[in-house]
């Protein structure tokens, strides 16, 4: 782990039909809302849920490619990384995802 | 000490001079104006849409305060120059303030010309000035059933008349030639443009002389030589402007029409200079600004220390700024030996095309109806350059087609400086554009606008960003081809169009099919695609609720801070005491902080939270209603006023018919918002002329309008035809709207479908070809059989989506 803190674990979120393909679900994990995006590959991501432009709630977004469009003034971010693509600069804290037997797991830092 | 610069006159021609030194030399001068308008500088050309209502002062303004204490001006506001000493080289102001000057700028503009007929000095007697002037005709146009007489039909006057109709008043124009605005059109556009403003309700006499103005203390009437006598509580004289040299004259400069100067702006004293209309230069007075912004560039640069520049007269070309009316006219087009013509019509669309040749250059041209070559006809004008005979035949079908490099805006771009704001919304800049081509490699205008997101607000400077593409691309710049979104090269007409012809009936059919160079397309994309699959199939295509945007997908509008605002459906604007009630207790039960009245006749409940939608829909449908859609690209709502039942003008039952109308329509999808209106009578209480489809009821049936806009661009409606009972009214509406429905392209409001397509085209379409209305009319209600489902009940008691509204909880077990 790249943090000295203990080590963090896996949380049991959902299954990942829970979360509609090129969707998007909205998580409140120990008070905090994430966002969680499935893509059209099935692939799921989770960033935190409110756009650095103007806190905008990025679930309410489109989904598309691995990235997300905010709903509020189009900023767009690369699921992967959290990064603002295009013109726009800021990033959203990204968190990992691990998917187990249909499950969906996530693991909350920072 | 800097030395003094004192300006007098405070308009368009000084300021842009002044910006002009300010860049070249910042700091050189203390900077002193005059000004007998008791405000900051704005902008006199869009008078017009000011008076129209289109626009508010505040938009016109070109400095304002802030400007001023930036360049530490000095301005004296409401201050009339009343005096010139040049031995000791002061001015002096009506209510005595006196400065001292090194550099003097003489730019009063000009007068205007009033005829000194009997009756000239009445109450009501307006000129077209300023926004004093602009400000009293708002005053009269507010009387209840006031008309207005303009005497002139010249630019200014039409754009008067125009504003003034516009403002509701009964306007007739008096013209003395035969044909309109006779100086820059020929009597065929001239005839057109008579033909165009008479269909908007204003009338028109030429070869009209006025004799006396009639009143005892304010206007009643205008009488002609021939004895006709009209009313009127207003009468705007535009009849021609005369520079204002009177102060000039008294302090011992060398006038003739105007303050005359040298190529360099000095005048007679070579610490005087002049810009502006005032300004007579080898014979030529100016009352267009790009001559007069020309004068104030070389007087700005000569002021600066940079004495390389001078003015020289070239040809001016002239628009008229009346909303829907196209027209341009540049050069000489009068008849004369060795010239020649070619004239382009078209009666059918309302375009008129005339190019004067002398000597294989072209010398003079009038475009009417269709003016986007102007520039580019201009430019020609102004090189003189000849043109080779093979090119002639196509010249008048323009740029395009000539396979000419664009010359005229281009230049106009390259001409700009770098910090030259091209995108207000963004405040983008010229050079971080450029900048963003170059380094970008950018080719087109969709990656200027992800890259810089110049032109990705309101839109309006588009053409000049696309003209930068021009300028820094050069040939490279392929021009611009609307596509759907960067993931296609199609456009949204061959995309439709290949939709019905290969039968594709899914976003992923059509992404394969067309070549899609994307996998799952865009938010640009995919919210169109979903519109044009149910719009072709309803009944059969299943809506994509992961390519709405979140407004459609929740039924809700998104606010800026992620809460909702909620508008259930008040059919034809009408509620009950138990609708109310129950609006009521939802607002008390879920805390709503706002409630609003929009502007269509609806309750809007504001900020609320996402997770409370269903509940709040579950309590409104209970009381009865259903989801007003004020959220949608479909059908909004239905404006009514009261009509027979109560109104004692109303004609015919408007509030009914809207209802109806509502109930026919709602729940249908369209590429853009829809909203209607219907009126009582022509009082047109519920604003039925800027409608996307408006109806005015009359004693012998209905007007049917469409086309209207009051949003970000602002319109009134075409008519589409007058029909007599109420059946066919709901079924010409109908009609009209399907044929939207399946021709617009997605965002695409009705009234640039119309601009698009064309309304003669529309008009046929529906009112005249009965056998196609019916089909559209049966097509549409086809259609609602599949889309009447109230979006809310869905959802707050079939749990239709339920994973939007509830989030997923995790508690900390401790
Ligand atoms: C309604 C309208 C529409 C127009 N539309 C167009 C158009 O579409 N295209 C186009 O090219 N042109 C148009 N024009 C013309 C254009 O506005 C003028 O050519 C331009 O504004 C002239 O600039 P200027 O600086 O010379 O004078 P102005 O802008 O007229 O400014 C002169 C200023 O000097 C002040 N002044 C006068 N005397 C004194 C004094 N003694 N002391 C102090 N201050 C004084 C006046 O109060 C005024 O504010 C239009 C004009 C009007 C009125
Ligand atoms: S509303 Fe339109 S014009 Fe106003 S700031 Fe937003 S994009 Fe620009
Ligand atoms: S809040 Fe996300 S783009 Fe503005």
């Amino acid at each position: 782990m790249p943090h000295d803190t203990a080590v963090i674990d896996w949380i049991d979120l959902c299954a990942i039909e829970d979360i509609p393909l090129q969707g998007s679900r909205r998580a409140i994990i120990r008070g905090r809302e994430i966002g969680l995006f499935r893509t059209m590959a099935s692939e799921v991501y989770a960033i935190d849920n409110a756009c650095p432009h103007k806190k905008g709630p990025l679930t309410e977004g489109i989904v598309h490619d691995c990235s997300v469009t905010c709903p509020l003034h189009n900023w767009v971010f690369d699921l992967k990384s959290g990064e603002a693509t295009g013109p726009d600069e800021g990033r959203v804290q990204t968190h990992a995802v691990e998917i187990r037997d249909g499950r969906v797991f996530i693991q909350i830092e920072g | 000490m800097k030395p003094r610069l004192v300006v007098i006159g405070n308009g368009m021609a000084p300021g842009r001079a002044l910006e002009t030194l300010f860049e070249a030399a910042p700091d050189a001068y203390e900077v002193i104006i005059f000004n007998a308008e008791p405000r900051v500088n704005y902008n006199r050309i869009m008078l017009s849409p000011v008076l129209s209502g289109e626009q508010s002062f505040d938009d016109i303004i070109i400095h304002g305060d802030g400007w001023y204490e930036e360049h530490n001006i000095t301005l004296h506001r409401g201050a009339r120059v009343t005096q010139i000493d040049r031995e000791a080289k002061t001015v002096t102001s009506a209510a005595g303030i006196t400065e001292s000057y090194d550099k003097l700028i003489i730019a009063t503009g000009s007068n205007p010309f009033i005829i000194p007929c009997p009756g000239h000095k009445l109450h009501g007697v307006l000129a077209y000035r300023d926004l004093d002037d602009v400000e009293k005709m708002i005053e009269f146009s507010n009387k209840e059933n006031s008309s207005a007489v303009v005497i002139g039909g010249g630019l200014l006057g039409l754009e008067a008349a125009a504003g003034l109709k516009m403002q509701g008043m009964d306007v007739t124009v008096l013209h003395l030639m035969p044909t309109l605005m006779e100086r820059q059109l020929d009597p065929s556009a001239g005839y057109l443009l008579e033909k165009e403003l008479s269909s908007r309700g204003i009338k028109i006499m030429t070869k009209a002389n006025t004799k006396e103005i009639v009143g005892t203390d304010c206007v009643e009437a205008v009488l002609l030589e021939d004895g006709t006598r009209l009313k009127a509580d207003m009468v705007v004289m535009a009849v021609g402007i005369r520079p204002s040299v009177e102060l000039a004259k008294e302090a011992g400069l060398d006038t003739g029409r105007g303050i005359q100067v040298s190529s360099n702006m000095q005048t007679s004293d070579p610490d005087i200079y002049s810009v502006g209309e005032c300004v007579e230069f080898e014979g030529n007075v100016y009352g267009l600004v790009a001559p007069l912004y020309e004068q104030a560039r070389v007087l700005g640069m000569h002021l600066a220390g940079e004495a390389d520049h001078a003015f020289a007269h070239s040809e001016t070309s002239t628009k008229l700024k009346v909303t829907g009316v196209d027209l341009f006219s540049a050069g000489d087009f009068a008849e004369g030996e060795n010239r020649e013509e070619i004239v382009f019509r078209d009666a059918a669309r309302g375009i008129y095309k005339r190019l004067v040749l002398e000597e294989d250059r072209l010398i003079g041209a009038v475009l009417y109806g269709e003016t986007a070559d102007g520039a580019w006809f201009f430019q020609k004008i102004k090189e003189g350059a000849p043109i080779a005979s093979e090119d002639r035949e196509n010249l008048i079908f323009g740029q395009s087609f000539s396979g000419a490099a664009p010359l005229d805006p281009t230049a106009a771009v390259a001409a700009l400086p770098d910090d030259a704001e091209i995108c207000g919304c963004n405040g983008v800049s010229k050079g971080k554009i450029v900048s963003a081509i170059e380094k970008e490699g950018l080719k087109d205008l969709a990656g200027v606008r992800s890259c810089t997101k110049a032109s990705a607000s309101c839109g309006t400077c588009t053409g000049l960003v696309e003209s930068l593409l021009a300028y820094t691309l050069g040939d490279e710049f392929g021009g611009t081809k609307v596509t759907v979104c960067g993931c296609t090269d199609l456009g949204p007409g061959d995309v439709r169009r290949l939709i019905v012809a290969k039968e594709l009936k899914s976003i992923p059919a059509i992404m394969q099919e067309l070549g899609w160079k994307t996998s799952g397309g865009c938010a640009k994309c995919r919210p169109a695609l979903n519109y044009y699959l149910i719009a072709t199939w309803p009944g059969e295509y299943v809506d994509d609720q992961q390519s709405r945007f979140i407004n459609e997908r929740v039924h809700a509008n998104i606010q800026k801070d992620g809460t909702y605002s909620v508008v259930p459906r008040a059919w034809g604007g009408l509620t009950t005491s138990k609708e109310l009630r129950a609006i009521a207790d939802v607002v008390d039960k879920f805390e709503i902080p706002t409630v609003k009245y929009t502007g269509g006749q609806r309750i809007d409940l504001l900020g609320v939270k996402k997770d409370d939608l269903p509940a709040v829909w579950k309590d409104l449908n209970n009381a009865g209603m259903v989801s007003g859609h004020a959220y949608a690209k479909g059908l909004r709502t239905v404006k009514t006023c009261v009509g027979t039942d109560w109104c004692r003008f109303g004609t015919q039952d408007s509030t009914g018919l809207g209802v109806k109308l509502e109930k026919l329509m709602w729940g249908s999808w369209s590429p853009a918002k829809v909203k209607l209106a219907v009126s009582g009578c022509p009082r047109n209480c519920a604003e039925s002329t800027c409608k996307d489809i408006g109806v005015v009821c009359v004693d012998s049936g209905y007007e049917l309008h469409f086309g209207g806009a009051a949003g970000m661009h602002i319109q009134g409606t075409q008519i589409l035809c007058k029909v007599e009972t109420e059946e066919e009214a709901i079924e010409y509406c109908a009609a009209l709207l399907q044929a939207y429905r399946e021709q617009g392209w997605y965002l695409e409001r009705i009234y640039k479908w119309a601009d698009r397509v064309g309304y003669d085209t529309i008009r046929s379409m529906i009112a005249d070809d009965e056998e196609g209305r019916k089909a559209f009319y049966q097509r549409f209600l086809h259609s609602q059989q599949f889309a009447q489902d109230d979006p809310w009940a869905q959802r707050a008691s079939q749990g239709v989506d339920a994973h939007e509204f509830a989030p997923l909880t995790l508690e900390p077990a401790e």
